[in-house]
């Protein structure tokens, strides 16, 4: 993807604290030059992903639909900071220690690229009293349309392995599973035999099964342990899950010394004369991307950051590409309506579709008549909203809106809860 | 700039209705509607077509003046199908009146009193049954001769399966050569219903299979104590209106469990409930009391079945 006019840092691309910006209007930079530090434990840094002068730090509409301060840097020239190894050239040797693997990784602004964006740092840094068991790499890219992690482990499969292996490290484990779905059979086959290479690890392919990327369902499909109901995480199972983008970012930035500044990015839909992956540098607003793949179509009536099942509708196409965007997908009028509501005729179907063993009719007719204690005793904050319920619907009820509301409203009632004792 | 939609995730749909599932349902139903009209002939027709276009009117009906609603349900097909249902359920020389009647308890009462498509307790076509046999005993009890293709109401009528089971000829059972209500008389057409249902994933077959061997296993017991009195476990599976209650009545997504676990449940219990009424109880056939009374403890079974929680006992 070619570079952007202009590129545009949000301070909140991950979980935790917004970053603090440490460059002021009109400082130049150059590509992988710190432009804003952690916000606190549980947050990342961020780099600029071009050289060019700061024009501005200001507000931007980002994937979340709200106004969220930014980073406008005007790009000149592609000037990159000497410290990055540029060389094509695999290593596959690292002697430092786990504190030194995971220091690395945090001074690289590293985050979850599967679209959480959880600090990677802070994922490595178990709490006290737990232990990991085992890496697990989420290569499964379960949401329809997107293929920018099926096209990485085609390009780069043995820097993906060696990002594997120093995750291990980094954890103090000997085990190490890459879970691939089997709609990716040139994946399979192609890391399978680059595993080799690697000791440790092990190439799971999966049956193609939706949400099989979330990770609660992703650690049981592959070691068969089901990490409880929050406040509980996988490291409770002994497991440390990551997406296969952030093992190769890790890669990167341990070994070549490239903080996060450029992931694939998937840009889609029906409509779309080019639908194609692009490496692209953050901070490049989405309709330039589009704009590559051939232009956004006329009859389109949704844009949405991400997947269909997960992904959210963008208010529009100058969001900025994000450390947690994975794709972009464009939808014709006809196909962003939704069906005509009708009465729940209790067939049951989201019931056998939940993959978390919920009641959605029942969850979301709580939601609606504001019954939020027994919603709770019903378990809705295990709810992982993957939709799977309300595609199911043949009653067109938008079991998962009512859920979401629901389940904020739930939890906020458990903070104050929390917050009293 | 076009106008872009900001709706919530998911943003793609499995494209299922309401209609489609019912269709489904009208097919597999189309079997033992037509095996009615080749047995039962000109009464059969009348007796469905009222009964299917009566439901249609007065869920329209109801719909618009009642309750003055701007939608018409009419179209996800769901009264059709209790029109056939309740169709299946009566003698093919049932008045008109008396099916108008049952139509308009069915919708009237039972479904659109309670608020209409999934809020019911009960099973339209199976209550109404229980109110136009109790309101019209005779009526609802005299059924016509197979084979007579031209009359109505003035069908020669003979004794069904039922009154006398234990002699009854297994063959003419299973096929539908025996008189009885329009859709209960053939245990292959109501088969050939189940295997379209199934394939079309419409239903599961829990509730089905628990219903049917539940009954087979307990009727095989009660025969082997009883040989003259307890007709064969085959006997029982083909005769009345077993098939047609496991298959399509008992089934109803409506009225039925949320979970296999309560489904299964409720399936012995119906086949429990059919039996001791059939063998002991004072009518000769047993379901359509047996599932009305399995309809009411519904609500208690899907609270005490619910699917099993993600990490309830946690796998180590």
């Amino acid at each position: 993807m070619a570079l952007p006019k202009q590129a545009v840092f949000p301070l909140s691309q991950h979980i935790g604290a917004p970053a603090v910006p440490c460059v002021a209007k009109g400082d130049m930079v150059k590509v992988g030059t710190k432009i804003a530090d952690a916000g606190g434990f549980v947050s990342a840094a961020i780099f600029s992903s071009v050289s060019g002068k700061v024009a501005k730090i200001d507000s931007v509409i980002d994937a979340s639909g709200y106004r969220k301060p930014a980073i406008f840097i005007d790009v000149v020239g592609d000037e990159w900071e000497e410290s990055i190894d540029r060389s094509e050239e695999l290593v596959t040797k690292c002697d430092l220690k786990p504190e030194e693997i995971v220091s690395k990784i945090k001074d690289a602004g590293v985050v979850g690229m599967g679209g959480a964006c959880f600090p990677t740092h802070v994922k490595l840094t178990p709490p006290p009293g737990s232990k990991a068991e085992c890496v697990i790499i989420n290569a499964v890219e379960c949401e329809p349309y997107l293929t920018a992690d099926h096209s990485l482990m085609l390009e780069k499969p043995e820097q993906i392995l060696m990002g594997v292996s120093l995750l291990m490290k980094a954890v103090n484990v000997t085990v190490g599973y890459i879970a691939i779905e089997n709609n990716k059979p040139d994946a399979i086959a192609l890391m399978t035999e680059k595993a080799k290479n690697f000791p440790g690890i092990q190439i799971v392919p999966l049956k193609v099964k939706y949400p099989q990327g979330g990770e609660k369902q992703l650690i049981d499909a592959v070691i068969g342990r089901q990490v409880p109901a929050p406040p509980a995480i996988p490291i409770a199972v002994g497991a440390v899950v990551q997406n296969v983008g952030t093992a190769y970012a890790v890669y990167e930035a341990v070994i070549k010394n490239k903080p996060l500044f450029e992931r694939i990015v998937t840009v889609t839909g029906k409509s779309l004369a080019n639908p194609s992956n692009f490496l692209t540098r953050m901070g490049t607003p989405m309709s330039q991307l589009i704009e590559a793949a051939g232009g956004m179509p006329e009859d389109t009536g949704k844009i949405i950051g991400g997947g269909p099942m997960m992904g959210k509708a963008l208010l529009n196409a100058e969001v900025p590409i994000c450390k947690g965007s994975s794709g972009v997908l464009l939808m014709s009028e006809k196909e962003s309506l939704r069906g005509e509501e009708q009465n729940c005729m209790r067939c049951a179907k989201c019931v056998a579709a939940c993959p978390m063993g919920l009641e959605p009719y029942l969850l979301a007719k709580l939601g609606e008549y504001a019954d939020w204690e027994r919603a709770e005793k019903e378990d809705i904050m295990t709810c992982i909203e993957c939709g799977c319920c309300t595609f199911t619907c043949p009653s067109n009820r938008p079991l998962l809106d009512w859920v979401r509301l629901c389940k904020n409203t739930v939890g906020g009632i458990i903070r104050e809860r929390n917050a009293k004792k | 700039m076009n106008k872009l939609t900001l709706s919530l995730s998911p943003h793609v749909h499995s494209g299922d209705s309401v209609s489609k599932n019912m269709r489904w349902v009208i097919i597999a139903m189309l079997p033992a509607m037509l095996w009615s009209f080749y047995t039962f002939g000109l009464g059969a027709v009348i007796v469905t077509v009222v009964s299917v276009a009566s439901c249609v009117f007065f869920e329209w009906a109801i719909n618009k003046y009642i309750l003055k609603n701007d939608k018409c349900t009419v179209c996800d097909l769901s009264a059709v199908v209790t029109g056939i249902l309740l169709a299946f359920n009566l003698p093919s020389n049932l008045p008109l009146y008396i099916i108008i009647i049952g139509a308009l308890f069915a919708i009237g009462v039972v479904k659109m009193t309670f608020g209409g498509l999934g809020c019911n307790l009960f099973n339209p076509a199976l209550a109404a049954r229980v109110f136009l046999l109790i309101s019209f005993p005779v009526k609802m009890t005299v059924f016509p001769e197979v084979g007579q293709m031209t009359a109505y109401a003035d069908a020669v009528t003979a004794a069904t399966p039922m009154a006398n089971l234990v002699q009854s000829n297994l063959w003419d059972l299973f096929l539908g050569n025996v008189g009885g209500s329009l859709g209960e008389v053939s245990a292959l057409c109501l088969l050939i219903g189940l295997v379209i249902l199934l394939v079309s994933r419409t239903i599961t077959w829990h509730i089905p299979v628990s219903i049917l061997v539940t009954v087979f296993a307990l009727t095989g017991l009660l025969h082997i104590a009883y040989p003259v009195e307890v007709a064969t476990p085959w006997h029982h599976l083909c005769g009345g209106g077993l098939m047609l209650g496991a298959i399509f009545m008992a089934t109803d997504y409506v009225t039925s469990p949320m979970t296999p676990k309560g489904q299964l449940i409720y399936g012995f219990c119906i086949g429990f409930l059919t039996v001791a009424i059939r063998v002991f109880g004072a009518y000769p056939e047993g379901m359509s009391f047996a599932i009305l009374i399995m309809n009411a403890f519904v609500p208690l079974i899907n609270n005490a079945c619910k699917p099993k929680r993600f990490a309830k006992e946690v796998k180590k």
